[in-house]
């Protein structure tokens, strides 16, 4: 097979690249203090909300952007991006949410209509700054469930949010963080009360949609003694020729035996295979484990983005608290991913797991990066770190950068990594079995990825498997 | 079954085979032997479609059709199949998915319905035992440490499964104890139904013992050099590949 019947393979179509027409309220590209008023104003928050903005604008002022990851990109020109856009008249109930945005929900898989909802699974539905619909909030309110958009939030429940947002994710934790809480638009509230366990799975789903804006999206779960939530997010972008800027962040808490699951599925818009286009990605997402026992949950399938910079990590304060971060990231086309986790140890006889899948195809770039720290009073601790990578064809690359730090000498740090190709031999022995060489690669593939996806809830786990395929679909003639 | 005439074939930038010709009778169970690096596992690659081997002269007709061309799994949905002489390994994927999924490109290369799990499994669950396979083996990857032998039972149990016209076996006797021998010629014999066509490579006649062959042909410097019947084996053994050159000399 040549190598270019394996890029025409690994290069899968783009999907979800359409683009609705609907009439839009946005603001000019710029950024300033007044950009940031009329944003609050827009959403009509409360004077404090207003003033945490600024304070973060005004630290964001004062910072540099990162560069210290293993990507390359244009500057970005951080006044020519429209910070708020929202569908024009923004919707008091279903049957005012434009027929245009539920088509191009519905085209995504995720019917908003009441008859139609997915079935055990309640969705908020951002469409570029806003949030458009939240399903089933009337039956898990009976349980003490909040699953909200964070700024009905800001409004509904003002004492949770001056309490834990900025509290895992501080407001100069880093440039994106800090432009993100300066100017984040919508995004997702969660708390699920002392004792519940959600019935059901929740699940926010991003689209940007709008030419020329960022996406600047936030989410805040709480999950107070005792309580289990298992949380979904997912996401898509028109096709366009420009880079499109998204940095979202996302705290999570989990007190005393919670327990958090927090599942992605990314795949904004990659670009093309020259680069050309598709959204950056730079996100901050960070649980923290307060309470002894409890447990966060990461796991992530990466598949879009022209450059992904995230590393969803893990502070195990509590006691006997454990951390889990579970990543497939695939770059294809000229995509870079630096991805990766850290865990921090605090607490006595935490533990934390990482296992890390970096699959390379054409000229993708592929970095994993994690730092695994365990603190001087964390007596009993235990890491385990598993990162492989997979290449297709000899134009990608893959990179490991693990850090170590280990303060107590009783903790314990097991580290492996490993770096294979697809081998010809192994797709021409399923090929002598009968199996088409497109499906062998998937199988190859899907193998290499199991641990992970065996992580995802159910609906999610064959999402990902099928976008896996799509991303990879004509890898082999 | 199979007609290979005058075959040429080249790896890298060297030929191995120069210009062999073997026909395949229907139902039949021909060996192959010769010493190492004589060219028989080229031979077998050369049939299956293998990317190493490039085929610069001859052909290799397979009920009627030329196959040199054909893609490689096309060639296995006509019914060849190869028991490697060295499996490879696949992390992750689980033997049982891949053999459900073989077979199921082959029944729907047939035109019938493919099997669900339930289906399979009752099918596989007969051959494990006859083969001597601990019931754990097709849940594990795919050849993913396997010893030597329990790769070459998993390459008998695909055979099995998939039910093939013509069986290439390379070596399938190397590495084997006296048991597994047993077990995996057993399984061989099974498939034998007067239809069948047997590719033997060897290059010990302990094999032989338990598969009957109807000819061995003697390949050597890339050529068939002798053809005859299982007498043969006797003699070979006896004398060494050396005395057949001097004899045709
Ligand atoms: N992948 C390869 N690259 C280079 N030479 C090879 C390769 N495979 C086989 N050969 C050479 O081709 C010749 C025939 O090999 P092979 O067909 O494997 O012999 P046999 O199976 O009869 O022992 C040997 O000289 C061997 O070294
Ligand atoms: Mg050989």
């Amino acid at each position: 097979m040549s190598q270019k019947e394996i890029d025409k393979a690994v290069a899968g179509e783009y999907k979800l690249g359409f683009q609705v027409d609907i009439e839009t309220d946005t603001v000019p590209p710029g950024l300033d203090e007044d950009t940031i008023r009329f944003i609050s104003n827009k959403k009509n928050e409360p004077e404090w909300m207003r003033e945490l903005r600024l304070k973060a604008f005004r630290k964001w002022q004062t910072m540099e952007e990162p560069h210290w990851a293993h990507i390359h990109y244009e500057p970005i020109d951080y006044q020519a991006i429209s910070y708020y856009s929202a569908p024009k008249n923004p919707p008091k109930s279903l049957d005012e949410v434009d027929p245009k945005i539920l088509e191009a929900y519905a085209k995504l898989g995720i019917p908003l209509e009441e008859q139609k909802q997915l079935q055990g699974i309640a969705v908020d539905a951002v469409f570029d700054s806003v949030s458009v619909k939240t399903t089933y909030t009337d039956e898990l309110n009976k349980l003490g469930i909040i699953f909200c958009s964070i700024s009905e939030a800001i409004h509904e429940h003002p004492a949770l949010i001056k309490k834990y947002m900025f509290s895992v994710v501080a407001m100069n934790d880093n440039y994106f963080a800090a432009l993100n809480s300066a100017v984040f638009t919508d995004g997702t509230f969660v708390y699920i009360p002392k004792g519940v366990r959600c019935p059901m799975e929740l699940s926010t789903y991003f689209r940007i949609n709008a030419l020329g804006t960022g996406q600047f999206e936030r989410t805040l779960i709480i999950a107070d003694e005792g309580s289990y939530v298992s949380y979904n997010e997912g996401c898509s972008a028109p096709m366009r020729d420009e880079n499109q800027l998204h940095a979202a962040v996302v705290e999570l808490i989990a007190m005393k035996d919670a327990q958090i699951k927090y599942s992605t599925i990314q795949n904004w818009y990659p670009g093309d295979e020259n680069g050309k286009g598709g959204i950056y990605n730079f996100v901050t997402k960070r649980g923290l484990c307060q309470g002894e026992n409890s447990k966060i949950s990461w796991t992530q399938v990466e598949t879009g983005s022209a450059i992904t910079w995230k590393y969803p990590s893990c502070i195990l304060k509590g006691d006997n608290s454990v951390g889990e971060f579970y990543s497939v990231a695939v770059t294809t086309l000229a995509q870079q991913a630096d991805t990766g986790t850290k865990m921090i140890h605090l607490g006595k006889n935490t533990s934390s797991t990482i296992i890390s899948k970096g699959i390379s195809a054409m000229k993708g770039q592929n970095t994993y990066r994690g730092l695994v720290k365990i603190g001087a009073h964390a007596d009993g601790s235990r890491n385990y770190s598993e990162c492989d990578s997979l290449l297709i064809g000899d134009q990608c690359g893959a990179h490991t950068f693990p850090y170590l730090e280990c303060k107590d000498t009783k903790g314990h740090i097991e580290h492996e990594a490993t770096t294979s190709k697809i081998s010809d031999e192994q797709l021409f022995y399923l090929r002598q079995r009968g199996i088409k060489e497109e499906d062998a690669v998937s199988m190859i593939v899907h193998g290499f990825c199991k641990e992970v996806f065996s992580q995802l809830p159910m609906e999610y786990a064959v999402e990902a498997k099928a976008l896996l395929n799509l991303t990879l679909e004509g890898s082999v003639g | 079954m199979m007609k290979i005439e005058n075959l040429k074939a080249d790896i890298g930038t060297k030929e191995i085979l120069k210009g062999l010709d073997l026909t395949l009778e229907e139902g039949k169970v021909h060996a192959i032997m010769g010493p190492n690096g004589a060219g028989k596992s080229t031979l077998s690659k050369a049939i299956v479609g293998h990317y190493d081997v490039k085929i610069t002269g001859g052909n290799i007709i397979y009920k009627g059709q030329s196959i040199v061309d054909m893609e490689p799994e096309n060639r296995a949905l006509k019914g060849i199949f190869l028991s490697f002489q060295n499996p490879v390994e696949i992390p992750g994927v689980n033997n049982a998915y891949f053999l459900r999924t073989a077979l199921n490109a082959k029944r729907k290369h047939n035109g019938l319905a493919e099997l669900n799990a339930a289906e399979f499994l009752r099918i596989m669950k007969g051959h494990l035992e006859g083969l001597g396979m601990k019931a754990d083996m097709i849940s594990r990857s795919l050849n993913e440490g396997f010893s030597g032998g329990e790769k070459k039972r998993n390459e008998i149990l695909q055979m099995l499964i998939l039910e093939p016209d013509v069986i290439i076996l390379d070596e399938i006797d190397s590495g084997l104890d006296i048991d597994a021998l047993r077990a995996v010629s057993e399984g061989i014999n099974k498939m034998k139904d007067g239809k069948r066509s047997f590719l033997v490579i060897t290059h010990y006649s302990r094999i032989l013992d338990y598969i009957k062959p109807d000819y061995i042909h003697v390949l050597k410097n890339g050529r068939i050099i002798k053809t005859a019947g299982p007498e043969l084996v006797a003699k070979l053994e006896a004398e060494g590949y050396e005395s057949i050159e001097e004899e045709i000399r």
